[in-house]
Parts: C-alpha cells; structure tokens; sequence
C-alpha cells in the first residue's frame, strides 16, 4: 500500500487492474510518449460497399475473439439497444471473457447481468450504474470496474493505457461506406461525440444502423476512413429512451432555492460579464441555474459566448435569444437540442477528445467560465465523490466531473445539505472523485460555502446580501448535528472499482461491501 | 415586515427543519387544518422540539394553535409559549373580542409562569365569521398583543352561504373590511393564500390585487410563491428614487420655510410624504415609527 496525493491507500498491484500509478495532484502529470495508432489498413477499389447482413457476420469479419476489448458509446442513452445487440450475439457465437469498454451504461443493459453472470463479459471499464453497479460493489464481477472520465476516456486510448479491438456505433444514419451522422433517421439523436475518438483508434469499426442511406450520406460526423463495416438492423434505440420531450426547469422549491443561491454566487463572481461561457448540464438544480442566470444576463445586459458540454432545449433557447454566441455539443439530450444541431451551424458537434481530454492540444473545458456540478458527497477539504452512495453502492460514473471541475475557472457544487436523513456534506468521503483543489464554491439551501484557497471569491461574496455565507466546518457541523452519526460502511479488502484521475493515476478506489 | 408568511405542517419534520431559509418573512408552524386529528399530539410534541433548536435565523415565527372551540388550544399554547423563539400565535376562528381576551389571559399566565416578557407572544387573528369580519376593528383592538388581523378562506365563504369562484368575489368585500379595521385599528392586515401553487400568474395577479387593497402581506402555502409576492410588495427602484426625492425636497421646503413645493410636476403635499416614507419603509430603508 502506498499513500496518494490525498491520502488515499492505494495498493502498487490490483488484481483484474494491474500495477497503478498514484494519483499526485490534478495537474502534476505530464505525458511524454507518442500517440497509440491502430493498425493500418488497405482499401482497394474493389470494396464499394462495406455492408454486412447482421451483427454476426460483422462480429465474425471483425476478428472478435474471446479475451478481446469491445467498446460502445452512450449517445443513445436509456434507448439503445446496439449494446444488448452485440453482447447476446457474441455470447451466441461463444465469445467469451470479454473486456467491455463503453462511455456509459444505462438502465437499459441491465440485460448485461446475465452476461457477466455467464462470463461472456469479464470486465467493465466503464460507468456501471444501478442493478450493474450494485453487482460489483457486493463482489459479483471478478474484476474491478475502471471508472474514467469522459475527458480520460479517449486519453486512455490515444495512449494506449485501452487498446480497443472492435467499436461498435449506433449510427442514427450511415451510407453502404460508413458515413456517419446522428441528426437524421428515426433513431436521431443529436452529437455522435462519444464515438469519434474510438472509430480513430480502434482496430476494426462496426456501424449499426437502422437508417441505411445512398452513398455519400451527409453531413458527415465520422467519416468513412474509419468504418470497416456497415450493418443494417430493424431498429438501433427507442426514441422515447434516446432523447427526452424537452427539458423542464424543477419546481422543487429546495432545488430552487439552491439554484438561486448558485446564481447569485456567479453575478457576484469576476466572470459575470460578457463572453461568459457555462455549463450547468440537464440535472434539476444545474437547469434552473441556467434560468436564474438568464433572467441575470437579461437584466444586466451580458451576453455570453458559449455554452459547453450534454446539451438541452434550455441552451438552445439561449443559442436563440442571443444570450450564447455558441453552443459546443457533446452530446443533445433532447429533442429540441437534436433539431438545433442539425438545423443551426453555431450548434457545434464535438468530441470527447475536444470536450475534455487533458493530453491534447487544448480541450473545450479550459475555455470554460463557469461550471455547476452534483455530488453525492463533500468533504471538509473540498473532494467530492460522485461514484458512490452514502450505502456505499458504486452506483455512478464519473461523467465530465472531474474534467469540467479541472478546467472551468468557477466550479460550483450544487446540491441539497442532506437527502432524507443522509449528509452530502462529511468529514471524509468514502470516494474521491475529483479532489478539492479543483472545487471552488459549495452551494446548499444554507448559503454559499467558498474554498479558502479562493482568496478572492471570498472578496467577490460580500457584496451578496440577500444569500447566507457560511464556511465548510459550519456547514459540516451543521449536516452532522442535524443528520446525527451515521453507521460507517462496512467493506471488504477486494477492490471492485478503481477511480482513475483524468491523467491515469489512482486517485481513489473502491472497495467490496460486507453482504448485511 | 410581513410580505409573506409561510405555512408549515406541524407534523413535517423536513418542512420544519427547512421553512426558514426560503427567505419569507415569517413562518408558521401549522397544528390546525394541516394536521390530522389523530396526529395532534404528535405534532405538538415536534413543533415543540424545533422551537426549542430555535433555528430559525432572523424569519418571524409564529404557531397556528387550534381554536378556542377545540379541547386542544390550551396544551397547545402551554407547548410553545416556553420557547423564546417564538414570536407569536396565530389564532384562528378568532371573531370575537372576548375570545382575545380569553387567550391573552392564558398567554399572560404562561408568559409569568415561564418567565417571558409579558405582551412578548403577538396575535396574528384570523377572522372567519361573517360577524368575525364585522367586528374585526373590536377584534384588532381587543389587546395590545393584536399584530395583524386575517381573513379567514373556507370557513368564511361557508359563513357567507357563498362558494369559491375562480376571481374570487366571495371574499372580496370581507378583504376591504379587514383592511379598513386594521389600519383603524393600527395593526397589521395580512391577505389570504393563494390556493393554486403552480398558477404562478394567477398568483401575481393576486398578489397585485392584495397590495392594491392595502394589504402589508400575504399568507403562503408553497415556499415558490415567496419571490413572486416579495416582487410585488417590495417597491422598485424607481419608486425607492422617486419617494427619495419627495422626501427630500419636503424637507428642502421645510428649511426654506416654504408651503408646498412640487417633484415631477406634481404639488407634494402632507399625504404624497407620508406615502413616500411608506415605500421607504416597506423597502427597508425606513423603520416604521411604533
């Protein structure tokens, strides 16, 4: 066992993980070796068209085999069906042991139990969300989870740390040479950017569709220099799962009055003034953030520049009222944030790689003003965790946390003080996810709570008046008087989750629960 | 200030431990029509424990006791009144002098008993009869303790043989009265909820007309009404400025030793002054003289 940089006991070997390189600090890590290229291939005019009768004959023409690294992508979120697919094929065709590489899980592949369960699938290095997660975290899976950031994901395979043998996408629309988009068809949903940095660097890529169009389809997301076959299936996704009516700003008054705290806490910051740029995500409170701040923005007449990351029809009205210049798309959650990507050029489709990763030449999270985040916990030094509950449950990925935490100049944690009877705010955080030094503000229903390293947020609140200002070792006794002591989860030695930093190093992990 | 007065179930735990921080101007820890006979006592037993926390930061607190008509009102009053935090009672089917009388004597027991200032528990009244309404200025005026005088809602239409129309005639005329009584009687008037709490123009639009009556503020049922009410009964900046102004130049004219004088065209006379520092006041600029 050896001490991290946050005091974190990491093991120098992990079984199902290997040999681990600690975590040392959020930006202490430089790398110093080349790009991992896939294999190159050759492309003779004979080969006109690439499509293959089912996901059989593609799994079978791809090379998979037992032991191999398959990866997916989660842009067709609670709807997909590609992922469930290709499993059960597999698991037909006697594949086994199988390292399942993908973005996100969602409630969906709950199907994949079984899967684990008969060893067709061996591993997950991916989000393992709900029935999945609860799964590992009591020991059912031989090898530990590997959780990474959706920034660290295509890090991990630029440099080689996953090598992927075979990604399949769920391509919304695809010609017969694997020109890709996913703004039309019946199964549309918006960015394809999860999917573009593993159709660079895999050594072979399937696309699924359910909307087969005439050579050359447009407009093109990923092209046809990276596709290997094409298949053609009834359906990829349900639309009702894919993307969602249009996103709504909570009446929660608790969610409310967090969210105006939030708010008032960004007009009084140094970056509320024009070119402001933001993120605030889908989630209750982060949305009506975004409200609050445009009802600011309107009044004080500031006009932003862009706004970052899973886009909603909130955004898109901003796009529209001119209150963002533009809107830079990872991923469009829903239906109005798929028309606009389509229809408007100043909504821009990114990739992970641009969004978030840390070991390129520069990702859009630098660029970032301001970001508002979750949390299922908070400790007195500012870490947060997001990966496991208050039970002890690993039952959430990391998503753009740490990524949008490190880069924006004002990360705010948005989040009620406790939920039901739990604290969200402890001495110690069972995880870390993303560590202090990258969180700047906590906001609950007891006012704004500033990191002491922030020397001059701390300046920038006292002309607040209308919002309480409260310090982290307040706000800490607060949650334990009122919560009252909480039973310590109770775990086993055997890790079944490594929590990678964005670099690659270790910054936490997570261990088996004691069965109660 | 009373813009808003929020109600709060007696037997919520999590609204309890929360109602304070969304900002209203009081709140009010309901034991009467929010709580279920069977669970009387139990409610009791919890508003008691959080007035004794007392965490409650600068918001006016207040308790709804069941009536004097109810076999509850005194074990209720004898479970709060022990708590400083506590600033008042709001009491409801309180439509006669005598019944002010009746608990102002109880409260002066308990205040002794307990060794609290006497005159400290206020009375928040909430007339509910039609004769309630009639003789609200005797109700307003019944003891020193008197704060603010209410309308009462279903109780009353029942009273008046009317039924609830969505513009709200049936009790239009019985909100006049209050307001006349109160400020004859130089207490608070205190409006109505509004029933429906996700019709957030229906509530403004009420509000408006509350604050057009006379009205000093509003009960709340849903912490989401409270921004929208304070937007309307808090003056804006323009009217802050204006009322600076006359003011002002009121006083500019006293010095000069000259009669009237005007701003924006228009004479400002005693009564354009009075209602100038009443902005100033109601926007918190100004104390209200006692």
């Amino acid at each position: 066992m050896a001490l991290n940089a946050l005091g974190r006991d990491i093991p120098e070997f992990i079984p199902g993980y290997g040999p681990t390189k600690l975590y040392q600090g959020a930006f202490a890590l430089a790398p110093s070796a080349n790009y991992h290229g896939p294999k190159l291939r050759v492309t003779n005019p004979d080969c006109t068209n690439k499509v293959l009768p089912d996901i059989k004959a593609a799994i079978a023409a791809s090379g998979l085999k037992s032991g191999m690294t398959i990866s997916f992508h989660h842009h067709m979120r609670n709807g997909d069906y590609v992922v469930n697919q290709v499993i059960d094929a597999c698991a037909e065709m006697g594949i086994r042991d199988l390292t399942l590489f993908p973005s996100a899980l969602f409630g969906v592949h709950k199907h994949l139990i079984d899967h684990i369960k008969s060893g067709v699938i061996s591993r997950i290095w991916g989000s393992v969300n709900g029935p999945i997660g609860t799964l590992f975290s009591y020991g059912g899976v031989e090898n530990p989870a590997i959780l990474r950031s959706h920034g660290a994901r295509p890090r991990a395979v630029m440099s080689g740390d996953v090598h992927i043998d075979v990604a399949f996408v769920a391509a919304p629309s695809c010609d017969c040479y694997g020109n890709i988009n996913g703004t039309q068809g019946k199964s549309a949903c918006g960015s394809m950017g999860y999917a573009m940095t593993d159709c660079q660097f895999a050594d072979c890529v399937v696309a699924v569709t359910d909307n087969l169009v005439a050579y050359p389809n447009s407009p093109v997301s990923i092209d046809q220099t990276h596709a290997d076959y094409v298949v053609a299936v009834d359906s990829i996704g349900d639309p009702a799962g894919i993307v969602s009516g249009t996103t709504k700003v909570t009446r929660d008054p608790l969610r409310l009055l967090i969210a105006r705290y939030a708010s008032r806490l960004i007009e009084a910051s140094p970056y509320f003034k024009s070119g402001i740029s933001f993120q605030t995500g889908a989630s209750g409170i982060a949305l009506a953030v975004t409200a609050f701040m445009k009802d600011a923005m309107v009044k004080r007449g500031i006009k932003g520049s862009f706004g970052l990351g899973g886009i909603t029809s909130y955004f898109v009205d901003l796009l529209r009222d001119g209150l963002v210049e533009k809107l830079l798309d990872v991923q469009s959650f829903d239906l109005g944030a798929v028309k606009s990507i389509a229809e408007d050029p100043r909504h821009i489709e990114i990739s992970a790689d641009m969004y978030a990763n840390p070991w390129n030449r520069g990702a859009a999270v630098n660029m970032l003003d301001v970001v508002v985040l979750g949390a299922t916990e908070v400790d007195r030094d500012f870490n947060v965790n997001v990966n496991t509950e208050a039970s002890g449950e690993l039952l959430h990925g990391t998503g753009g946390h740490q990524d949008t935490a490190a880069g924006a100049k004002l990360t705010i944690i948005a989040q009620p003080l406790l939920r039901g009877r739990i604290p969200c705010v402890t001495d110690k955080v069972l995880t870390v996810t993303t560590p202090g030094e990258c969180i700047d503000a906590i906001v609950t229903e007891y006012g704004i709570t500033i990191n002491p390293r922030r020397a001059d947020l701390l300046e920038a609140v006292k002309s607040i008046h209308d919002v309480p200002v409260i310090s982290m070792d307040e706000l800490a006794d607060k949650a334990a008087a009122m919560a009252g002591p909480m039973e310590p989860v109770e775990t086993t030695d055997r890790i079944i989750g490594v929590v990678e930093w964005r670099d690659g190093t270790v910054i936490d992990v997570v261990r088996q629960l004691v069965k109660k | 200030m009373r813009r808003t007065m929020l109600y709060l179930p007696g037997n919520n735990p999590n609204m309890l431990v929360r109602g304070h921080l969304f900002g209203s101007d009081g709140i009010i820890m309901d034991l009467e029509d929010a709580v279920a006979m069977s669970e009387k006592d139990a409610a009791r037993t919890m508003v008691s424990k959080f007035l004794r926390r007392g965490d409650f930061g600068s918001t006016e607190v207040t308790v709804r006791i069941n009536g004097v008509d109810t076999e509850y009102w005194k074990k209720d009053l004898e479970a709060v009144v022990p708590h400083k935090r506590l600033d008042g009672i709001r009491l409801p089917k309180a439509d006669s002098p005598q019944i002010i009388k009746d608990v102002d004597e109880e409260l002066s027991r308990l205040e002794d008993k307990y060794g609290i200032e006497q005159g400290h528990i206020k009375l928040f009244c909430i007339l509910e009869t039609a004769y309630g309404i009639w003789h609200a200025y005797d109700v307003a005026t019944a003891s020193k303790r008197v704060a603010a005088i209410l309308p009462g809602g279903e109780d009353l239409v029942a009273d008046l043989k009317t039924s609830r129309t969505p513009e709200g005639t049936e009790l239009e005329w019985s909100r006049r009265m209050i307001v006349i009584a109160a400020r004859a009687a130089g207490v608070d008037a205190i409006d109505l909820m509004f029933p429906r709490v996700t019709d957030d123009e229906g509530l403004r639009k009420d509000a408006q007309f509350s604050k057009d009556l006379g009205f000093d503020g509003k009960s709340v049922i849903h912490p989401n009404q409270i921004p929208i009410i304070h937007q309307i009964f808090t003056p804006t900046e323009k009217e802050i400025e204006k009322a600076q102004r006359i003011i002002a130049a009121a006083e500019d004219a006293k010095a000069r030793g000259l009669g009237t004088v005007s701003v924006d065209g228009r004479m400002v006379d005693i009564p354009v002054v009075k209602r100038a520092h009443y902005i100033l006041i109601k926007a918190g600029l100004e104390k209200e003289a006692e």
